[in-house]
């Protein structure tokens, strides 16, 4: 089977005669899942709002999975990025500047700078020492934000963030119909430009240095060259997603920060499938989904589930649902072949 | 004429323990030497000096005219200097082809281009597609290298190695746990190789060496014990001796 | 001014003899089974939860503190034998994602049991109150604490140095495989080690309530005080996480002392410094 970067559900049929190299041309199976969102618009009138939360989510995901799916660094500090591009867009709007894309080309540059520095620091170490660098740096930024209360607002949050128009045409509504098409642009954009960068020569090179650290210098390549522009990619992405929540829902909480944010960010890539990209948003919709349905139930269950969830993930699920399909494909395709 | 690879007073010790002591060696531009020893003499510990893997305790490696003992690995990988592992070590998810063109497009050194998609190379898949087809390789093609046996996966290494158009090859034990059928391809090829391409390549298989080298460099105990032609080396009671009890093929 | 700086010594070196004492057993286990076991403080306030309930039922405090330590190490040999084992060879990600699962789970369970609000506990009278020494004021539950600390080192000590178990450790540590060749029962070392450093936890957790206090969030608050210790201080290594304890303790209380702005961040600022400064911890043991 060919390992193509960027496929929902890897083909289960036998290598075709001529070997495919990653490429991407888009799968129908592909576009059928980018068509979803739009009867959805107009269906669910009512859930616009956690829709564009799911869409957030899913580009915050997408961004983790770059890191850690595809260069295979174990980051517990992504929310670090995440909550630089939402108090950098929040900043902006609350200090007189609302113009929604050049606060997101803000919050790229600020997350990608940030992600840039500190990318040094993690492509060093194993996996031991990038975990405890990672969650030092995201607990680092949660404490710096909670300490400037004069700037970030602390734990009572960044409020009074005013948007104006985007491209100066649509005004953000209060029933998140604007929220819902920008949010949706913004990740069909950054999720385009991911898949592209996936399936270069750079992704590969990616992909191998996760696989075989050590193969990868007998080639000639500069691996900590690469994870470093890959650190910073998927930083940047994460301050787009950051940014994005700030601005459509004009408020940034301190929870955008933290191990909590982290974690839950681990769950959902892990959730859905790591190294697949479209396990990532799959993992975001159903875990945002999820939430908004049992988290309002009782909270404290709703952690209980979630490690238990965790638990039995790692134990008997680990490629997650994407990788649970494949098998369940590849045992189906077998099986067919048995039979003739 | 300047030595491809040279070394003086090539040492490495891992605290009291000498892996390689006091070693000069020179290769000339397209020689094809063979390095033996008995188990231990520290002849992959030699390979991993000369590629910049391991640190030196002391001593000098050159390329050409070229200091490069200080340089690590990747930058001698630039310079020429490719090896095979003696474990194998490729990228299990990556698929053959993928691992190969990979190669490929690093040597090119556009590895690091991400505007482009791989399947978009269509030069460098070229290459690799010959390249799997000299070594039988091309049915495999789109298979993960985990999935493949093993004497398979070896020759995926040789393949890694060659994609990178040395100009000096280091082989560590290249045809060990391959059947006599493939590794008739594996010589095969290597013998095919441009004359200015310099190999040196360890094994234990003393058929394929004497089959093989034009020179053998002689190990033991970390220390150079002798170097001579086939012949010579055939002769020598010292190696005769350092073998006993191996299948010396005399 | 002098005062002032012994006494923020004092404090330090009681905050990081605890640190010590908790951090000790997620370095043994990191450094013999290769586990990076983050539900280690879920342990620890485990051992919390248990002292307040013995408590609550009238026993005395230091009576629940040999009885919390049998009690968490119980439940540490029981989750090293269902769950643990399966991962020792898992990639780390995966026991990453497995322990804050469970950590998740106990903190849910806790609030559940015991609410969300901060537990008191209920010192025995020679317990509470300072000592006057020299013309300084030192706290008398700390001065226990430190002396427990001490005690409870120099008996690990003697386990590890001078038994055959703790031979059997150092072996394990050191190299599993040709331990096992040698026929130590390495699945059993590393059952008795994780009991033992779970154990010694669930202690420090007790200990703690007075010193730390004690909420659903402690598995996770300290979390990043115990990796640290164990990663400045260099997996596998009893003296390089007391060393990186002791060191880490000081800091925080000084910091917290002298820049009470900056808070935490001090402390993670430091743990980043320190992790590019020792890769490998201070003793030099892979981390």
């Amino acid at each position: 089977m060919s390992a193509e970067a960027a496929e929902p559900l890897a083909g289960a049929a036998a290598a075709e005669p001529a070997a495919a190299l990653p490429h991407d041309r888009w799968r129908p199976l592909e576009v059928a899942f980018w068509l979803l969102p739009l009867p959805c618009y107009f269906l669910f009138p009512g859930y616009l709002v956690l829709a564009s939360q799911i869409f957030i989510t899913g580009l915050f995901a997408v961004s983790l999975d770059l890191i850690l799916g595809y260069a295979g660094i174990v980051s517990l500090g992504h929310s670090a990025f995440f909550g630089v591009g939402a108090y950098t867009a929040g900043l902006l709007a609350r200090h007189g500047w609302g113009e929604p894309l050049s606060g997101l080309a803000a919050a790229a540059a600020a997350a990608a700078a940030v992600g840039f520095l500190v990318s040094f620091l993690v492509v060093r170490g194993g996996d031991l020492a990038r975990l405890m660098v990672t969650l030092g740096i995201g607990q680092l930024f949660f404490e710096a934000a909670n300490k400037a209360y004069d700037v970030t607002g602390g734990v009572d949050g960044l409020n009074d963030v005013r948007m104006w128009r985007i491209l100066g045409l649509f005004d953000f509504d209060l029933q998140g119909r604007t929220a819902f098409l920008y949010s949706l642009a913004v990740l069909v954009a950054c999720f385009a430009l991911v898949r592209r960068v996936v399936a270069s020569p750079f992704g590969l090179s990616l992909r191998a240095i996760r696989d075989g650290g050590k193969r990868m210098p007998a080639l000639g390549a500069p691996v900590r060259r690469r994870l470093v522009a890959a650190f910073t990619l998927g930083a940047a992405m994460a301050g787009v997603a950051g940014a994005l929540l700030a601005q459509t829902t004009q408020f940034v909480g301190i929870d955008v920060l933290g191990f909590n944010r982290s974690a839950e960010l681990l769950i959902v890539v892990v959730l859905g499938g790591a190294g697949r990209l479209y396990g990532a948003l799959l993992g975001a919709a159903i875990f945002m989904l999820a939430q908004s349905y049992l988290s309002g139930i009782n909270p404290v269950y709703w952690q209980f589930w979630l490690g238990l969830l965790l638990v039995v993930i790692v134990l008997f699920a680990r490629g997650g649902l994407l990788g649970g399909a494949r098998r369940v494909l590849a045992l189906w395709a077998s099986a067919r072949r048995a039979s003739r | 004429m300047t030595p491809a690879l040279r070394t003086r007073g090539l040492t490495k010790a891992f605290g009291a323990f000498v892996a390689n002591a006091d070693i000069d060696l020179a290769l000339p531009v397209g020689a094809r030497y063979a390095l033996i020893g008995p188990n231990g003499a520290g002849k992959t510990t030699l390979v991993n000096l000369l590629t910049g893997v391991l640190p030196v305790t002391a001593g000098e490696v050159y390329i050409g005219e070229e200091r490069v003992t200080h340089l690590p690995q990747h930058q001698r990988v630039r310079r020429g200097v490719t090896r095979t592992y003696q474990i194998t070590n490729l990228f299990p998810t990556l698929t053959v082809l993928e691992s190969v063109v990979l190669a490929i497009c690093e040597r090119e050194g556009v590895a690091g281009a991400w505007r482009c998609t791989v399947a978009s190379r269509t030069g460098e898949a070229r290459e690799a597609r010959e390249l799997l087809a000299a070594l039988h390789l091309a049915g495999d093609a789109g298979v993960e290298t985990r999935l493949l046996p093993y004497g398979k996966q070896r020759l995926v290494e040789i393949a890694l190695a060659l994609a990178t158009r040395p100009r000096i090859l280091l082989l560590d034990e290249p045809a060990a746990g391959i059947p006599a059928a493939e590794s008739a391809d594996v010589l095969r090829v290597i013998a095919g190789l441009p004359p200015d391409v310099t190999v040196l390549f360890i094994e234990h298989d003393m058929d394929l060496v004497f089959r093989f080298a034009e020179r053998i460099i002689v190990l033991h105990g970390g220390r150079l014990l002798t170097e001579g032609t086939p012949a010579e080396i055939a002769a020598d009671p010292r190696v005769r001796e350092v073998y006993l009890g191996e299948a010396a093929h005399v | 001014m002098l005062r002032n700086l012994t006494g923020i010594l004092f404090d330090g070196i009681a905050y990081g003899s605890l640190l010590f004492l908790i951090s000790n057993g997620l370095s043994v286990t990191m450094g013999l089974m290769n586990f990076v076991n983050l539900a280690h403080g879920a342990f620890a306030m485990a051992g919390g939860y248990l002292c307040v309930a013995l408590m609550r039922r009238g026993v005395p405090f230091l009576v629940t503190l040999p009885l919390v330590f049998l009690a968490t190490a119980l439940a540490g040999v029981v989750a090293e034998r269902t769950l643990y084992r399966r991962l020792y060879r898992a990639p780390h990600l995966d026991q990453v994602l497995f322990s804050i699962g469970l950590t998740f789970m106990a903190i849910a369970a806790a609030t559940f049991v015991f609410g969300p609000t901060q537990q008191p506990v209920d010192l025995p009278p020679f317990l509470r109150g300072q000592f006057h020494v020299l013309g300084l004021d030192l706290g008398r539950y700390r001065l226990f604490l430190v002396a427990l600390v001490v005690l409870v080192t120099v008996d690990l000590e003697f386990l590890i140095r001078r038994t055959r178990f703790g031979a059997q450790i150092r072996a394990s540590v050191d190299n599993a495989a040709a331990s096992a060749g040698l026929g130590i029962d390495v699945d059993l070392v590393c059952a008795a080690t994780f009991a033992l450093g779970t154990g010694l936890a669930g202690l420090g957790g007790a200990l703690g309530i007075d010193l730390l206090g004690l909420d659903p969030t402690f598995a996770l608050k300290y979390l990043v005080y115990f990796l640290l210790a164990v990663a400045v201080g260099g997996a596998g290594s009893v003296k390089g996480t007391a060393a990186a304890a002791l060191v880490l303790g000081v800091c925080d209380v000084a910091g917290k002392y002298y820049v009470p702005a900056a808070g935490a961040f001090i402390v993670y600022a430091l743990m980043v410094v320190l992790l590019v400064a020792f890769p490998l911890g201070f003793y030099g043991r892979r981390a």
